[in-house]
């Protein structure tokens, strides 16, 4: 596999699992891209470091694994704009004509109006990377895309369709069918980012039928994340009881007094109502689990890291992700 | 008039508030919430301190209140929240419509959307008897688009235009489309005069603030220079204005043709030929919504987890509706998580689950023994640490925006196990936003 699509619902932590999966891919001297495309400067974020430009930066050194170092993660927040004048620089030879272009609205048509064009700019800035090679070697071993949520992720990887509307024939849709081709081949996956809830479980089974329509024909789905995964704190059988309301409260107040705990009574029931919260939460877990199977494919467990992600978090992350073999 | 019906005219939004943008400016007016309290006797894990509470009952209760615009990114639950408050403000007696863009299929069920139809439904269920009503819509922007041709050109133009190619990309798959045409049906609802509150969701943008700029980037374009270039010379205007133009057009025209094709530029060229006589009006009527938005009428609830990223894109919708002199009413933090017990600190909470797991708690097995003899207790224990080290950093979070923007108020919302998908949950929402010591 060497183009990885990383999709999820808005609040799933999408950027968060493309960042550890390209950590984890870079773990035995590989070299990996990891790319965003909404301009959202997430991957600076996460790795703590300044606002990426348009060009691709070393953010992170994988982990070392036996008698192999660590490879090296590289980042690159795409823009638009500046693909698409490198675009024309590349198959036209027309970078000179920027600033007239710019000045005239062109770049803003293309980037941001004409439809589809500017998802074609996206993806075609990952299949490059893909393709490119120095000597007869592959640049980059793997490059993650941080991709658009959900919602949009069949249209968005779906380009030479969504540029036939706008462009039947011509060398937009040449370059089209070409970035199609590498999205389509079975080097390329798209994974789901997602928790544990109602709705992003729903998106995520909608997103895995929609790439799989035959209108999006030879899109392959890879795994589904599921992120911030919470570990029960009780046996089967209490969170049941929580959950009905039939905790032995009593039980409960008489630990927290041996704990040495006072007013132990009162802190009991609010406990109690903590724990059912706790057994309905994951009762939920677990039936949106069993939605998931039904989806078919390799499930990915990632653990909720509770005081907030940080680059130990990351590192944690990528570690399950190679534990579990999604890398 | 009725809602479906397009129309041009913006006086009436303009005309209705009386007062210049400038008035209501930024952060709300000393009426609109309450002064801030120092939060110090609160508990620690319970809400940041010295906030100002964002009263959403006032807000939506106030007759001068008329459009009420929930934005915010991806996934922190707009649409819900734009529904709740919807419900709430109408059976506290407004007549209110929730238009919605793209809601979750089981939400939209709970208001009774099935179908995208541009068409305000009567929402069953809602409880009338304060006087109010709830309506809601979901929002077919191709058909919003397709209204504003029909009714702005004559039958057999309208019918060219429809079926033009690139009138269709751009009026079904365009992104910036969808904003406009929020928009745009916002100004007609607000129109109509039939609701006294529109309470708003904003579309699922790359970012929270594609929905402001995105209509006037729409309507720049249809109006610009460019679309004048590629409809030719003889839409252009005076023949001055052509030789200035020349070598740009030879160059665009060029390029265009090289990157995109001839076809696609003839498309286009016959669009801009046929909507000929809407030109001016769009960017007109893009402008003119911004101005409806700019109006003391309008409020803005900005919606966030409290997540880092949420909170950050906040901060930036906070200060550029500050910037545009947009009506900001306050800041929503959505799904927060919350330990009943706050009284509790994760600290003693976690020493005390030590205690009982070492078996060493008073009254339990001489020190040295290993079975745990209170697993309940010691398991709700450390579940309350680990919601109180959830909820310490969420606070840490909200704390860091209202540090940066002390003057906006803000509410909470408290975190539900399940989604909401019926008018119940709805209220319970509503509910939990106007109790100020919620979710303690």
């Amino acid at each position: 596999m060497r183009l990885h699509v990383v999709t999820g619902k808005g609040g799933t932590g999408k950027t968060t699992v493309a960042a550890a999966l390209a950590l984890a891919l870079a773990s035995d001297g590989r070299k990996v891209l990891l790319m965003e495309v909404e301009g959202r400067q997430g991957i600076a974020q996460l790795f703590d470091c300044p606002p990426l430009p348009y060009g691709e930066r070393k953010v992170a050194v994988g982990p070392a694994t036996g008698p192999l170092a660590g490879g090296d993660v590289y980042a690159l927040a795409v823009d638009p704009e500046e693909a698409f004048l490198e675009y024309l620089a590349m198959f036209y030879n027309l970078r000179h004509a920027g600033t007239a272009l710019n000045r005239l609205g062109v770049v803003d048509f293309v980037t941001t109006l004409a439809p589809g064009l500017r998802d074609v700019l996206l993806t075609g800035k990952a299949a490059e990377a893909v393709r490119r090679r120095k000597g007869r070697r592959h640049v980059y071993d793997a490059v993650v895309m941080d991709a658009p949520p959900t919602g949009r992720i069949g249209r968005f990887l779906n380009v030479a369709a969504e540029v036939s509307g706008l462009a039947r024939v011509g060398p937009i849709r040449g370059h089209a069918d070409t970035v199609q081709s590498v999205i389509r081949s079975p080097q390329t996956a798209v994974h789901f980012v997602t928790v544990l809830e109602e709705m992003p479980v729903q998106e995520t089974l909608d997103g895995v039928a929609e790439l799989r329509d035959d209108a999006h024909g030879g899109l392959q789905v890879g795994g589904i994340m599921i992120n911030m995964m919470r570990t029960p704190m009780l046996s089967q059988a209490e969170l049941t009881a929580a959950r009905n309301g039939t905790l032995d409260t009593a039980e409960l107040a008489m630990g927290l007094k041996a704990a040495g705990i006072e007013d132990s009574r009162s802190l009991a029931r609010d406990l109690a109502a903590d724990l059912a919260e706790h057994a309905r939460a994951m009762e939920l877990q677990r039936s949106e689990r069993r939605r998931l199977a039904a989806a078919g494919q390799p499930r990915y467990n990632l653990p909720l890291i509770p005081d907030g992600m940080d680059l130990a978090g990351l590192y944690r992350l990528a570690e399950e992700l190679r534990e579990q073999r999604a890398a | 008039m009725s809602s479906g019906q397009p129309d041009t005219d913006f006086g009436q939004a303009e005309a209705d508030g009386g007062v210049p943008a400038e008035a209501d400016a930024g952060v709300p007016a000393e009426d609109r919430a309450r002064p801030g309290k120092n939060r110090a006797d609160q508990p620690a894990a319970t809400r940041p301190n010295r906030y100002r509470w964002l009263d959403v009952d006032r807000l939506a209760d106030d007759p001068r209140t008329r459009v009420i615009v929930c934005c915010g990114s991806g996934g922190v639950g707009k649409t819900t929240v734009a529904a709740a408050v919807g419900l709430r403000a109408a059976e506290r007696g407004r007549h209110v419509v929730v238009l919605t863009v793209d809601p979750a299929r089981r939400l939209a069920q709970s208001m009774g959307l099935t179908t995208l139809d541009n068409t305000p439904r009567p929402v069953q269920g809602a409880d009338t008897t304060a006087g109010g009503s709830l309506h809601a819509m979901m929002l077919d922007m191709k058909r919003t688009f397709d209204e504003i041709v029909e009714a702005h050109s004559d039958p057999d133009r309208a019918t060219q235009i429809l079926a033009n190619p690139f009138y269709q990309s751009l009026s079904s798959s365009f992104a910036g489309t969808q904003e406009y045409m929020a928009m745009e049906k916002l100004g007609q609802l607000r129109r109509a005069e039939e609701w006294d509150l529109i309470v708003v969701d904003t579309p699922p943008s790359r970012n929270a603030l594609d929905f402001l700029d995105a209509p006037q980037r729409l309507g720049r374009f249809l109006d610009g220079r460019l679309i004048r270039i590629l409809t030719g010379s003889a839409k252009v205007g005076g023949r001055a204005y052509l030789r200035v133009l020349n070598t740009g057009f030879s160059i665009i025209t060029g390029v265009l043709t090289r990157v995109l094709g001839a076809q696609v530029l003839k498309d286009v060229q016959t669009f801009v030929t046929a909507l000929d006589t809407m030109f001016g009006g769009f960017r007109e009527r893009a402008d003119s919504t911004y101005r409806l938005l700019q109006t003391p009428g309008t409020a803005f609830l900005v919606i966030a987890a409290p997540e880092p990223d949420a909170l950050r894109e906040a901060s930036y919708f906070v200060e550029r509706l500050s910037r545009d002199r947009m009506p900001l009413a306050g800041l929503i933090v959505n799904r927060v998580h919350r330990a009943r017990a706050a009284r509790m600190s994760a600290a003693r909470s976690l020493a005390a689950a030590e205690t009982l797991q070492n078996g060493n708690g008073e009254g339990g097995p001489p020190s040295g023994a290993s079975a745990a003899r209170y697993p309940l207790a010691e398991a709700a224990l450390r579940l309350h640490a680990e919601r109180m080290l959830l909820a310490t950093r969420e606070r840490r979070l909200a704390e860091h925006f209202v540090a940066a923007h002390p003057a906006v108020p803000v509410a909470e919302i408290p975190a539900r196990p399940e989604d909401v998908h019926d008018l119940d949950g709805l209220r319970e929402i509503g509910m939990s936003l106007a109790d100020e010591d919620s979710p303690a």
